[in-house]
């Protein structure tokens, strides 16, 4: 019983102290692949260190959104990471207290307050940047909820830890058509959710062309440090749920004891780094696409999730 | 073993399907051209898988000649007749934009589930029937889509011969000794019928500088040198 507890509070830990390490081992595959030798892979954490220390500038002209949003954009991350299998294979301590489906909807609520606290400064690119965001968004959702219904029709449950035993045990489940194109079309909604290329350039300075990026462009100091930390947590948080939950539901503790689950970090570390590879190969082979062509984008990962449905649900 | 074999035709199935909507979709010709490959190549491999596991050396040789015929022999003649700059083109736009043309190709692919799903349990079939003849049924219907609503010439063409892949991809299933008379005889098929089409297009790019088929149903004044 405290060992279910205590687990899930390392699954916590082990989310906050490794996203820093995800997105510098991104960044700097990305740079290598250019034939560039790119940051190290410790500098997230030295940016974050930086930015507590500095002092914050809050505009006199912004709402309560903008003081709270950080701290809703940073622990949003956390409170899913409480649900989904990161480390282990059966169900932890809060792992009931929301399915996939809620999940997805606290995601949601710290992009929403990303979005709002964009508008609330009154920068002038902030709202162009918070509506391409919404727009993004909502092309995303109904690919979102298409996933998450296949997913669960096939397990008969929408908590993630039932749908992974459902997808890990017999083998026969990961062949099927529907699981192939429910990948790609995840694969889709990931580089959608994070703005990655395709859809946006996570590297890009200009403000004019910024769709995610452009929810922290207000901060400064503390705020900015954890609006940051959220995104990157929000990025390992997808992921993990890719990989642990669809793509390669293995290499999770079986049983409670602190061995196993110990040996359960470096090998999803192992999966995010396979993952990031495999990301950017996508990141560098594609061109980022114009802002009227993103919604083809998403309806392409909607008919993939939708034939997806209809593969699974007419072959059970 | 047979659990793994049908598992990998599943595989295929799908690979299939994100194929034949490629081809619906995208804009560049070369593009097209890729997607048209692999779904010949995910058509070969349902073949062979098939013919491992009902040890009918018949469908091992449908799916040889597919792998020789389509995914080689075809762009040979393509690119041999029709010329490069053909190639690089993008059509701009479709008869029907985009995420439309994606609906109604989803709309198709949701028909072509129902109506064989009525078939398939009057007949008790098995899993590779229930992978192959859905799958089968929409490639067809995706390839007949996809000449009523690209321009360009070569991706017209390759509706057409998508067409007759889904056929296939459905008969492998149905029937597991295929004659080999009937698939070399489609295979010469579609050989010639490519090139046919590949030299009009050549004789009509150089008559009114575009593929764009649309572009014929009118008389024009001057012709281009």
């Amino acid at each position: 019983m405290t060992e279910r507890i205590l687990f899930n509070a390392i699954q916590v830990l082990v989310v906050l102290i490794f996203s820093p390490l995800v997105i510098g081992v991104l960044h700097k595959l990305e740079e290598i692949i250019q034939s560039k030798q790119g940051p190290s892979i410790i500098q997230p954490y030295r940016d974050l260190l930086k930015l507590f220390n500095k002092d914050e500038i809050v505009s006199e002209e912004s709402s309560w959104i903008f003081r709270v949003t950080p701290y809703v954009v940073f622990v949003t991350p956390v409170l899913v990471t409480l649900l989904i299998p990161v480390l282990t294979s059966y169900p932890l301590f809060w792992a009931f207290m929301a399915d996939m489906v809620g999940a997805g909807f606290v995601l949601a609520l710290g992009g929403f307050f990303a979005t709002l606290a964009a508008v609330d400064a009154a920068n002038p690119y902030g709202p162009m940047g918070a509506s391409r965001t919404r727009m993004v968004g909502f092309l995303a959702e109904p690919v979102f909820v298409i996933v998450f219904f296949t997913v669960s029709f096939v397990a008969d449950s929408t908590i993630p830890f039932i749908v992974q035993k459902k997808w890990s045990t017999p083998a026969a489940n990961f062949f099927e058509p529907s699981h192939l194109l429910l990948l790609v079309a995840f694969v889709m909604l990931i580089l959608a959710e994070k703005g990655r290329i395709p859809v946006d350039n996570p590297s890009g300075h200009f403000e004019l062309a910024m769709i995610d990026e452009s929810k922290g462009l207000e901060y400064s100091g503390q705020g900015a440090a954890l609006m940051k930390w959220g995104g990157w947590m929000k990025f390992l948080v997808l992921m993990i749920v890719f990989l642990n939950v669809l793509l390669t539901p293995w290499g999770l503790a079986g049983n409670v004891s602190w061995g196993e689950v110990l040996l359960a970090i470096p090998l999803v570390l192992l999966k995010a780094l396979l993952f990031i590879v495999l990301l950017t190969i996508i990141e560098s082979s594609l061109a980022k696409l114009r802002l009227f062509r993103i919604s083809e984008f998403m309806s392409a990962a909607f008919i993939t999730a939708v034939v997806a449905m209809i593969s699974s649900v007419f072959a059970h | 073993m047979v659990l793994l074999l049908s598992n990998l035709n599943a595989l295929t199935g799908g690979l299939f399907l994100i194929a034949a909507f490629g081809i619906v979709v995208t804009r560049q010709v070369r593009a097209c051209l890729n997607f048209f490959v692999f779904s010949s190549i995910s058509l070969a491999a349902s073949a062979l898988l098939l013919g491992a596991e009902q040890f009918s050396w018949h469908l091992v040789a449908v799916g040889v000649i597919n792998l020789i015929t389509k995914p080689w022999l075809l762009p040979w003649i393509l690119r041999r007749t029709v010329r490069e700059e053909i190639y690089n083109q993008r059509e701009i736009t479709q008869a029907v934009n985009i995420p439309t043309s994606l609906l109604i190709a989803l709309g198709l692919v949701i028909a072509a589930y129902f109506f064989s799903l009525p078939w398939l349990d009057a007949v008790a079939a098995g899993v590779t029937l229930r992978t192959n003849v859905p799958a089968g049924l929409a490639g067809l219907l995706l390839g007949a889509y996809t000449i009523t609503a690209r321009r360009e010439a070569v991706p017209q063409l390759l509706g057409l011969l998508t067409m007759e892949n889904g056929a296939f991809f459905a008969g492998i299933a149905i029937a597991a000794e295929l004659p080999l008379i009937a698939e070399l005889a489609l295979a010469f098929d579609v050989l010639i019928l490519t090139f046919i089409v590949a030299v009009l297009t050549r004789t009509i790019h150089e008559h009114i500088g575009t593929t764009a088929a649309g572009a014929l149903s009118e008389l024009r004044e001057e012709t281009r040198q």
